[in-house]
């Protein structure tokens, strides 16, 4: 690993460029195995996923729901295989980039690919193991029509930093956990909080409605239901939303912000521009060693496809047992490789 | 009988009368994909995307909403209170015979 220090913006960073032998895009089920069968062929990996925690979908969606499928567990919740895996790779020591997205690649002068994240971090590897998944989880930008003209001028779909709210004029749209804890939080730092919501009840937890419900009695909060926000109105900058109440009909709202907090949902985001073939929001792979047509990457998992394709986690892991045999060729094209049983051999990890 | 008539509206307003089985196991959202609708049911059928999302326009007695599928349509949009429903969530059940059911908008 190397680091190197710059400034940007006035602010000091390390830059740090990580070297592997597969870099692996996401962090899900698929990816995570690969890594154990990449170990056997004293391959290191290393991973990157957008979101913070490892496991994917399963620990972003569905972390408590069961599966039935895993080979010799009749049932085991996602959270709880997530957890197996990482326990089970952790002799291979894979190396994590969490919370950033895959941005860029490129060919190295030396034939191996340098990938950057949106954060500025880079990595370079002689292979890439594409195992997106559904892609990347971004968040749900409502359906109106100029709202990309207010992104960062007035709109924000994720609260980075609470202080830029600091007595502004706020309206947050949505229903669930973030929309009202935000309410709550940014009822003391903003200088008026508007909370609109499409149904008259509120799912999420309930101290969180309770406490929403007071703050709206005591006026310390506006809270507008069974309506959604229709427009947004500015110059450059934002200046108002257009709520339309069900009953009531339209109000326009000054506001300095806008935060649509409605969840995430998952897009192929930048992987759509690296060359690969695609179809359906897939990756094209050739079922021979789960290869794209960009020699020495590869796409495991849910986003790959071809004929007779099952998007289960079963069949990510054939995937990334096959394709990490092909990895080793190209990364090693001189060595022999002799197919080894962790039950004869054991499993030998990385110091 | 094993087999019921379900009336799909697509996006662009096409009406086809199509059967469905009801003895495969199978909710509306499979039935769009299985006659190639353009709906993703990216979640698999646990009510977490909203990509099914779907308007009964008919007056069939359908099994209530649970608590996912509102949480969920909380956070979809072009949400009709007295029509919308997630097609995931609703079973092929012979009772269903004769529904209409609208694809709604594409989220992006």
């Amino acid at each position: 690993m190397i680091a190197k220090s710059l400034t940007f913006a006035g602010k000091l960073y390390q830059r740090i460029m990580i070297e592997t032998d597969i870099l692996i895009i996401g962090a899900g089920p698929c990816g995570l195995f690969t890594v154990f069968e990449a170990g056997l062929l004293k391959l290191r990996c290393h991973l990157i996923d957008a979101l913070p925690q490892a496991g994917g979908q399963l620990t972003e969606i569905y972390p408590k729901k069961p599966i039935y499928d895993i080979p010799g567990y009749p049932d085991i919740l996602a959270g709880d295989l997530v957890e197996r895996l990482m326990e089970q790779i952790e002799p291979f020591k894979p190396g994590f980039t969490l919370g950033e997205r895959a941005e860029v690649i490129e060919k190295t002068e030396d034939g191996r690919f340098r990938l950057v994240t949106n954060r500025g971090t880079e990595h370079v590897a002689p292979v890439i193991a594409i195992a997106g998944g559904l892609g990347c989880f971004e968040p749900r930008k409502p359906p109106i029509s100029n709202i990309s003209e207010f992104e960062d001028n007035g709109v924000e779909y994720i609260i980075k930093d609470p202080e830029i709210y600091r007595d502004k004029r706020v309206v947050i749209a949505g229903g669930g956990d973030s929309a009202l804890d935000w309410t709550i939080f940014l009822a003391d730092v903003a200088s008026e909080v508007t909370l609109v919501h499409r149904r008259s009840s509120f799912r999420g937890a309930l101290d969180s409605v309770e406490k929403v419900v007071e703050l709206s009695e005591s006026n310390k909060i506006n809270l507008i239901t069974e309506a959604q926000v229709v427009g947004l109105n500015g110059n450059g900058t934002l200046d108002a939303v257009q709520i339309k109440h069900k009953r009531e009909g339209e109000i326009t709202k000054e506001t300095d912000h806008f935060i649509p907090l409605f969840g995430l949902a998952p897009k192929l985001g930048p992987i759509a521009d690296w060359g690969l073939n695609i179809t359906k929001n897939a990756i094209e792979v050739d079922t021979f060693d789960y290869s794209t047509n960009v020699p020495g990457i590869y796409a495991i998992g849910d986003i790959n496809t071809y004929p007779g394709k099952l998007k289960l986690i079963l069949c990510g892991f054939h995937e990334g047992t096959l394709m990490v045999q092909s990895a080793f060729k190209r990364i090693y094209p001189d060595k022999k490789l002799s197919f080894k049983y962790t039950t004869v051999n054991g499993v030998q990890g990385f110091e | 009988m094993d087999i019921v008539n379900i009336t799909v509206i697509d996006r662009e307003g096409e009406e086809k009368t199509l059967e469905a089985p009801t003895d495969m196991n199978m909710n509306l959202m499979e039935f769009f994909k299985s006659y190639e609708y353009p709906v993703e049911g990216t979640c698999g059928g646990m009510a977490l995307c909203s990509t099914c999302h779907c308007y009964v326009e008919s007056e069939h007695d359908l099994p209530e909403m649970g608590e996912d599928e509102e949480d969920m349509l909380d956070q979809a949009f072009f949400v009709d209170d007295e029509k919308s429903r997630l097609g995931c969530q609703i079973a092929i059940t012979p009772e269903l015979d004769g529904l209409i059911v609208k694809l709604a908008p594409s989220a992006e």
